[in-house]
């Protein structure tokens, strides 16, 4: 099957034909020019794939890939073996890693991955991690309470957690109506939708900061949770001064349920890194950080999903649904859809994902 | 699948085997921390320059819409100018995060920053490259570089405080970080279970016994050159290949040179004009005896064995 088929395999005749088999003196020389055109064959092959023109190979080539890949494999080993001519081993070996990246690279496409990951991926690795979710949600809470506790004994601590940006009119001492005030509606639409990106873009980055941090041995994601709650613990505090933490709940709870478990996800995949880590058990360090990060990432890529619900709720829902109930409705339904969507909807894993 | 096998293979301290599912030992060369650097600041040019163009061609084409943008406050926006700040928020995201994600997923396996440098990255345990380890290296860059240079650029404003200093020594930590491991792996590379290797790029060259005088006669003189096993046996397979480049590379005064001391290694009288083709003939006859001798398993490795 050598040369009549080879010349149409090289368009442009870019390969010069290759010297007659005979004409070799050295055996090692004659094994490498009979083989040679499938070596050429396949190289033509991963450059095609290299360049990402996948739909120029031929369903021909596209089988004949594994089979070329192995045949230019042990080429290469008999070679090492027979042959001295370092200028093949040194083309065997690369032509052989680059085949090696192409059939074993990351050919799943990004559309792919992205349904396996929507339709099971993602909760399954939700709750690979349950213990850190735990963990992570007993932290959160324990920092609310913090901040509460902290401010009731001490008014200053108020401003030293609460940044400036939300310190307009929530300050202590505010009365009851310029606090309501805060949790009011917007009259319409307008210049929400920026708001809302603005939030997502921010958020995201707080996520993606206390996953990052879990590289610490996870000591850093907690704090970060900690502090970020205790802020709410704060403002809390304040609003339940003046009667209001069923609002100020209420109004909390229409975004919160899908940013807080998002950043509450984020937090526990740092943590599941590093106390993989810490703890790495009969693997070795790098092998357990790499088999938690892989877990780590694909939850993270759902919170940043996540973030995107919760900036459009938070923009526009929160901002234009005014009743009490109505907030809680909307905020309820959006953490039983979560809930569900991870703990309920069990898909079993597909066959090719390890 | 998974197998792996690391070894320092003599010479360069940056090779390493890596074992295919096939169990064919693959040679690799982790990249060097120069040309990581080299393409991260590639890539980084690359990333603002297409956000300047792409702000450019923006306030060229919505001029006004841009004035509204800067000037106005939230409640007085137009729909259009939201849309556009909308547009230009997500962009600004996606190039942060995207960039890096989408190129190293691609079949490449590198940014054009790495390309350019001739580097790639790569599945440590040499099993596939999946998207969720691309993602974790990735979203590593936000501490290792985005997080710091933050801090550094709000440093001077001396709002932050000490924020400056402390974004400086964070920076030069993760900074430093690859340098503490012989595989010159940064924070993102150990979470991901990856590493930045080179990606090599061989053309096949010429096969030397098949021309000039490796097959008979010199083309010059017309001079047979014939070796005895005596002459032949001074020399093993690094010399070989020395040789082999020598002739490929086909420099005139290194032939002249490499021909004078084979030569006078073996008690030849080193005459001057026809040094390629003796050169070609010594070749491919070493090669013949090294080569025989591979296939009765006697390897000589060089000179001294």
């Amino acid at each position: 099957m050598r040369s009549p088929i080879l010349s149409s395999w090289f368009g442009r005749g870019e390969v010069a034909a290759p010297p007659d088999v005979e004409s070799a003196v050295l055996r090692s020389d004659r094994f490498r020019l009979e083989r040679e055109g499938d070596w050429a064959r396949l190289e033509h092959i991963v450059k095609r794939m290299e360049s990402g023109r996948l739909r120029g190979i031929s369903d021909e080539d596209l089988l004949a890939l594994p089979i070329l890949y192995r045949t230019a494999a042990s080429s290469l080993s008999v070679a090492r073996e027979t042959s001295l001519d370092l200028a093949t081993l040194t083309y065997l070996e690369a032509l052989v890693q680059r085949a090696w990246f192409q059939v074993y690279g990351p050919r799943q496409g990004l559309t792919r991955w992205l349904s396996g990951f929507l339709f099971g991926g993602w909760s399954r690795a939700v709750r690979a991690i349950w213990l850190d979710i735990c963990v992570a949600l007993f932290v959160m809470l324990t920092g609310t309470v913090v901040g509460w506790l902290l401010v009731e004994q001490d008014k200053e601590w108020y401003y030293r957690l609460v940044p400036t940006q939300f310190a307009d009119a929530r300050v202590p001492g505010a009365s009851r109506e310029q606090l309501l005030e805060t949790l009011g509606t917007e009259e319409g639409a307008n210049g929400l939708s920026v708001f809302a990106a603005y939030l997502f873009s921010n958020n995201a980055g707080v996520a993606i900061l206390a996953f990052a941090l879990g590289f610490a041995f996870g000591i850093p994601s907690l704090l970060l949770l900690v502090h970020n709650m205790a802020v709410l613990g704060a403002m809390l505090w304040l609003f339940a001064g003046q009667g209001l933490e069923w609002e100020f709940a209420a109004w909390l709870s229409v975004h919160g349920t899908t940013e807080l478990f998002a950043i509450l996800l984020a937090g526990a995949a740092g943590l599941h890194i590093g106390r993989s880590m810490a703890f790495p058990g009969d693997r070795s360090i790098l092998t357990a950080a790499s088999e938690s990060g892989r877990r780590a990432a694909m939850v993270m890529a759902g919170v940043v999903l996540m973030l995107v619900f919760a900036g459009f709720l938070e923009a526009f829902a929160r901002q234009l649904v005014g009743g009490t109930a109505d907030r809680f409705l909307i905020g309820g339904t959006m953490l039983a859809l979560w809930l569900a969507y991870f703990f309920a909807y069990r898909r079993p894993a597909q066959g090719d994902e390890s | 699948m998974s197998s792996l096998a690391m070894g320092m293979a003599g010479g360069n301290p940056r090779r390493r085997t890596m074992v295919t599912p096939e169990g064919i030992a693959v040679p690799i060369t982790v990249a060097s921390r120069g040309a990581r650097v080299g393409a991260l600041i590639l890539d980084f040019i690359f990333l603002y320059v297409g956000m300047t163009i792409v702000t450019l061609l923006l306030v060229w084409m919505f001029g006004g819409l841009m004035d509204e943008l800067t000037e106005d406050t939230r409640e007085t926006m137009s729909g259009a100018a939201e849309f556009l700040m909308i547009i230009y928020i997500g962009m600004f995201f996606l190039a942060r995060y995207g960039y890096f994600l989408a190129f190293e997923l691609g079949p490449r396996g590198a940014t054009p920053g790495k390309r350019i440098t001739g580097i790639r990255v790569a599945s440590r345990d040499a099993g596939r490259l999946t998207a969720e380890a691309v993602i974790a290296r990735n979203l590593l860059r936000d501490i290792e570089l985005f997080m710091p240079l933050v801090f550094l650029l709000v440093a001077p404003s001396g709002e932050a405080g000490n924020a400056g200093l402390a974004g400086l020594a964070w920076f030069l930590l993760f900074m430093a970080f690859p340098f503490f491991n012989k595989d010159a792996m940064r924070a993102g590379d150990v979470i991901a279970g990856t590493w930045v290797v080179e990606a090599p790029k061989a053309k096949l060259a010429e096969t030397l016994s098949t021309q000039g005088a490796a097959r008979g006669a010199s083309d010059l003189t017309g001079a047979r050159y014939q070796f005895g096993d005596e002459e032949l046996s001074v020399y093993g397979e690094h010399e070989l290949q020395t040789l082999e480049r020598v002739l490929r590379d086909g420099n005139a005064e290194a032939l002249a040179a490499v021909h004078e001391t084979i030569c006078r290694k073996i008690g030849w009288n080193p005459g001057a004009g026809d040094e390629r083709a003796f050169l070609e003939a010594y070749y491919a006859q070493l090669r013949a005896r090294l080569e025989g001798g591979m296939r009765f398993g006697r390897r000589k490795r060089d000179k001294f064995s």
